[in-house]
């Protein structure tokens, strides 16, 4: 199995190094000079100069590619220009609250989406049916930005159930502040998700349950419980593992306009800023660690996907 | 049996498949349900500068007017009427959803079959679209759009970008498929091009996920666009883009909670219609999958 | 004569297709006793496989209108017992074997385990003794290194080994009854002949009723001890094997029989029945196989045949042929 590991991580070098020439490329293509944006509107032209021969910016760009990449062999991910601190201290402050806010978003989405993408399949072309899927339809139609505007409206100002904005950190007010600053922002981004796993399910099982070994699992007297919840179920993880990937990409995706929306102090938040900022080491070192955290959000599925699927172990 | 009548009665048997799969569509009740949706949005579109009044007209002496009278969706804080607005705003959000969808599905779509075909370029590609898809389609979009200007072609080549790796992806595994079944030794075998096998039987193959995969992304397209909008990074204002308008009644939303509430409506019932479109398209063209009998 | 083990009695299956209402299975009634091996012939289309799936009600429910006719066993009626008792049948005392070996097990659950389910279900068997057990029952399917083989999944076996896994799934719990439906068309030639030797030993030694089904005349011939023919969702023949292949009555048995090669004899062109099988969506008047009779005459065209008794414990859904017959003896 590590062999395995290994070689996906080979595979994974030279998709990395693209990606940073990517952001990097990205960066310098954003109008607007941060030298000028340090120095202030009035600094002389002098001054602006010194900033920027300081910040090496007045190299030749593959020269100031290869800087970069020098510095992060040593894990120098670069000083962010608006904040002041480092990128990795910058990002290592908001990681707590988007991984709590996809965290908790992740466990309303599991176990709604995929149940319903099994209710659905079981009970396929019947009332049921088409009410879960119209629900799905409607998750991944809305827009959630919107979504969470409206909410917020209605639950925080009319109802005043929840705080309207802003991030509680666990330790500051205990666990139900915490816990009510996020229930909104992980529900709206949570809509998206469910309706995009219980279709992909929904399609996956039925899949499973056309296939002749469940009618052996029935001609042994085996009862629907049991077959829906082993013998299907366990062949319908199989493409749900698959979409895992890509289900946490739009999670991620999801939380960027989210943060924005309920102004919490995440990472999502921390890169708008940053591109809008024109903050290139911020979004350039951020968007790395995305990269990174992609591949071995990617490396773990495939593990996972191993136990879920005998057929593809690497023994 | 030369190429060429392969080929021919190919054709004339996909020919036949196309008017039966025309007929199916026409049957199915969600496409048609997506159909009718857009194409109701598409003329209303079309038809926006048949109200007679200017999207941008600022009147503040009729400033925040809930929905009544004359002013169906009501008025904005300039007091310009929110109704046409969203009307000339379907007109924005549907061209860029289109944009986005045709640019990478076409874009998508070549990568896509050039991979197939070409070993050599297969790597390098899928590398690159790999690096693409590391970060999340709306994250690209929000860098490159923002390096690009606030501008309506920047959001199109933004979001297109975005979306070209997922297209690709489709019709690469598409066309290695296709490339798999024996007429195309056959055709190699009679002398065809490289060219040729590409447009004339990888790609017509590929037609069906990819057309299913283009309306997505037309959905998507509108999502992301008006969340790009939302956050500064769209068609700038005074445009009335859908998102822009929510954006603006944002911070009116105690006051004049309908700013906001229209252009959502909006943005989810094409996003609505989009989708059900594509739901069709792919139950019809992958029968497996059938949502009805 | 006695009492039959399972009798079918008029069993009519009908699906709905894009087309309108098909019939299937038309009014077919069966009867196998005690340890008899009968053997159900037919084209792809004639019903056979419907009608065993409907013995167990394995039929697709969505499509299918509930069947009509009586299934006895055991002194009950199995098309209208309640689920529960259906599901202590099933895999108890009436088993079922299929076709294609390939996609009827389990992908990831280990031969262990689905063997062991059987007897975890039926007999209340604990994991450890049930594992033991599964390994005998594989020794008895004569899987080789069968202490190795249970543990593994089932993409790890060739096709033939595969079926003997789902031979001892549906032996486990020592069924009465044994329905195998085409268990050999989707194997080698020489597999097929080692499946079907396993088998007639396995229903000598448990003393099992067996139904194979199957459109493989040799087969039949190797198996059997009585066959039925169906056509177009009928039965137009039933006879002891030795008879059928002998003096068979119906023309379609002799358009069978006829287009097997045989090896003593040259001929330049195999012999085949001219025409398909009709639509099943469409009535016609008279006898099914009109059409493609050699032998048909007006009053075929008009009226549809009813089975009428061709000899002892024979019988033939072709008047014209029987009377004939009659006349010659």
């Amino acid at each position: 199995m590590y062999r395995g590991i290994l070689m996906r991580l080979s595979q994974a070098v030279p998709v990395l190094l693209i990606f940073s020439v990517m952001v990097f490329m990205l960066m310098h293509l954003l109008p607007g000079d941060p030298a000028q944006a340090i120095a202030g509107i009035d600094a002389s032209p002098e001054a602006v100069e010194k900033i920027r021969e300081q910040l090496g910016l007045n190299r030749p760009l593959p020269i100031q590619l290869l800087e970069w990449f020098a510095r992060l062999a040593v894990g120098n991910f670069g000083e962010s220009l608006t904040l002041k601190q480092s990128v990795v201290s910058a990002v290592g402050e908001r990681l707590p609250v988007t991984l709590s806010l996809s965290l908790i978003s992740l466990m309303v989405t599991l176990p709604i989406g995929i149940g319903l993408g099994v209710v659905a399949a079981y009970w396929r072309n019947s009332w049921v049916d088409a009410c879960v899927m119209f629900t799905a339809l409607l998750g991944v139609s809305l827009p959630g930005f919107w979504v969470g505007i409206l909410s917020v409206l209605y639950f925080s100002v009319t109802l005043g159930w929840f705080p309207p904005s802003g991030y509680v950190p666990l330790s500051e007010g205990g666990l139900w502040p915490w816990f009510a600053s996020l229930v909104q922002p992980a529900i709206v981004l949570a809509l998206f998700q469910i309706g995009f796993l219980a279709r992909i399910t929904r399609s996956a099982m039925l899949d499973v349950l056309d296939q002749d070994f469940i009618r052996t699992a029935r001609a042994k007297g085996v009862d629907e419980l049991t077959t829906i919840g082993k013998h299907a179920f366990r062949n319908t993880l199989i493409p749900i593992v698959t979409v895992l990937g890509i289900t946490l990409s739009l999670l991620i995706g999801g939380s960027v306009v989210i943060e924005q929306v309920f102004a919490l102090p995440g990472i999502g938040r921390l890169i708008v800023q940053g591109i809008l900022n024109r903050d290139y080491p911020l979004v350039q070192g951020t968007m790395l660690l995305f990269g990174f955290a992609f591949v071995v959000v990617n490396i773990t599925v495939d593990i996972i996907y191993t136990v879920v699927d005998p057929r593809v172990r690497y023994d | 049996m030369t190429e060429a009548t392969v080929l021919a009665s190919g054709e004339a048997i996909a020919a036949r498949r196309r008017f039966r799969v025309l007929r199916k569509l026409l049957h199915h009740r969600s496409f048609m349900v997506g159909f009718i949706i857009v194409l109701a949005m598409v003329l209303a579109a079309m038809l926006a500068p048949m109200t007679g009044v200017d999207p941008n007209a600022m009147r503040v002496r009729f400033r925040f007017r809930p929905p009544q009278d004359a002013y169906w969706f009501g008025t904005d804080q300039f007091g310009r009427d929110l109704f046409t607005r969203t009307l000339y705003g379907a007109q924005l959000s549907l061209w860029i959803g289109l944009s986005v969808a045709v640019l990478s599905g076409v874009i998508g779509a070549a990568i896509g079959v050039l991979s197939a075909q070409f070993r050599p370029l297969d790597s390098p590609l899928m590398r690159i679209m790999d690096a693409l898809m590391a970060a999340p389609a709306i994250l690209l979009a929000i860098g490159l759009g923002a390096a690009l200007g606030p501008q309506t072609h920047s959001v199109i080549i933004a979001l297109a970008v975005a979306y070209i790796p997922r297209t690709a992806r489709i019709v690469r595994a598409s066309a290695l498929v296709t490339r798999e079944l024996e007429f195309i030794e056959a055709a190699r075998v009679s002398g065809a091009s490289n060219l040729r096998i590409m447009f004339k039987h990888l790609l017509p193959n590929a037609t069906g996920p990819l057309l299913v995969q283009s309306t997505f992304v037309f959905a998507y397209a509108i999502l992301a666009e008006a969340a790009l909008s939302f956050l500064g990074i769209g068609p700038p204002p005074p445009a009335p883009s859908w998102g822009n308008i929510i954006a603006e009644g944002r911070s009116f939303a105690v006051q004049a909670w309908w700013i906001m509430l229209f252009p959502g409506f909006a943005i989810s019932l094409a996003a609505l219609g989009m989708n059900l479109l594509g739901d069709g398209l792919r139950d019809v063209l992958d029968p497996r999958l059938k949502v009805e009998s | 004569m006695a009492a039959p083990l399972l009798e079918v009695q008029d069993l009519t299956v009908r699906f709905r297709t894009d087309d309108g209402w098909m019939t299937a299975v038309n009014r077919v009634s069966l009867a196998v006793g005690e340890g008899e091996a009968l053997g159900i012939v037919g084209e792809s289309g004639s019903g056979k496989s419907v009608t065993a799936l409907s013995i167990l009600r394995l039929h697709a429910a969505p499509t299918t209108r509930m069947p009509t006719g009586r299934i006895m066993y055991g002194g009950r009626d199995l098309l209208t017992v309640p689920s529960r008792d259906m599901r202590a049948i099933r895999g108890r005392e009436i088993a079922m074997i299929f076709q294609d070996p390939m996609s009827s097990l389990n992908p990831v659950l280990t031969i262990a385990d689905q063997i062991g389910e059987t007897l975890r279900l039926h007999q209340g068997l604990d994991q450890a003794t049930a594992r033991k057990r599964a390994i005998d029952l594989l020794d008895l399917v004569r899987i080789p290194d069968a202490a190795r083989r249970v543990d593994e999944y089932p993409h790890r076996l060739s096709g033939g080994m595969r079926q003997r896994v789902m031979i001892a799934i549906a032996i486990a719990c020592r069924p009465k009854l044994l329905i195998a439906d085409e268990p050999t068309t989707a194997l080698d030639v020489t597999i097929q002949a080692q499946i079907l030797d396993l088998l007639r030993d396995l229903q000598r030694e448990l003393g099992m009723s067996v139904i194979l089904i199957t459109h493989d005349m040799g087969v039949i011939a190797e198996f059997a001890r009585r066959v039925m023919v169906m056509y177009a969702g009928r039965v137009v023949e039933t006879a002891p094997v030795g008879e059928l292949f002998r003096r068979p009555v119906h023309p379609y048995t002799d358009g069978l029989l006829a287009a097997i090669p045989k090896l003593d004899v040259d001929v330049r062109r195999l012999p085949t029945i001219p025409g398909s099988i009709p639509d099943p969506t469409a009535m016609i008047p008279g006898c099914r196989y009109g059409p493609r009779c050699p032998q048909v005459q007006e009053a075929c065209r008009r009226e549809a045949p009813e089975l009428v008794p061709a000899g002892p414990q024979r019988e033939a859904r072709c008047p014209p042929r029987v009377a004939a017959m009659r006349a010659n003896l």
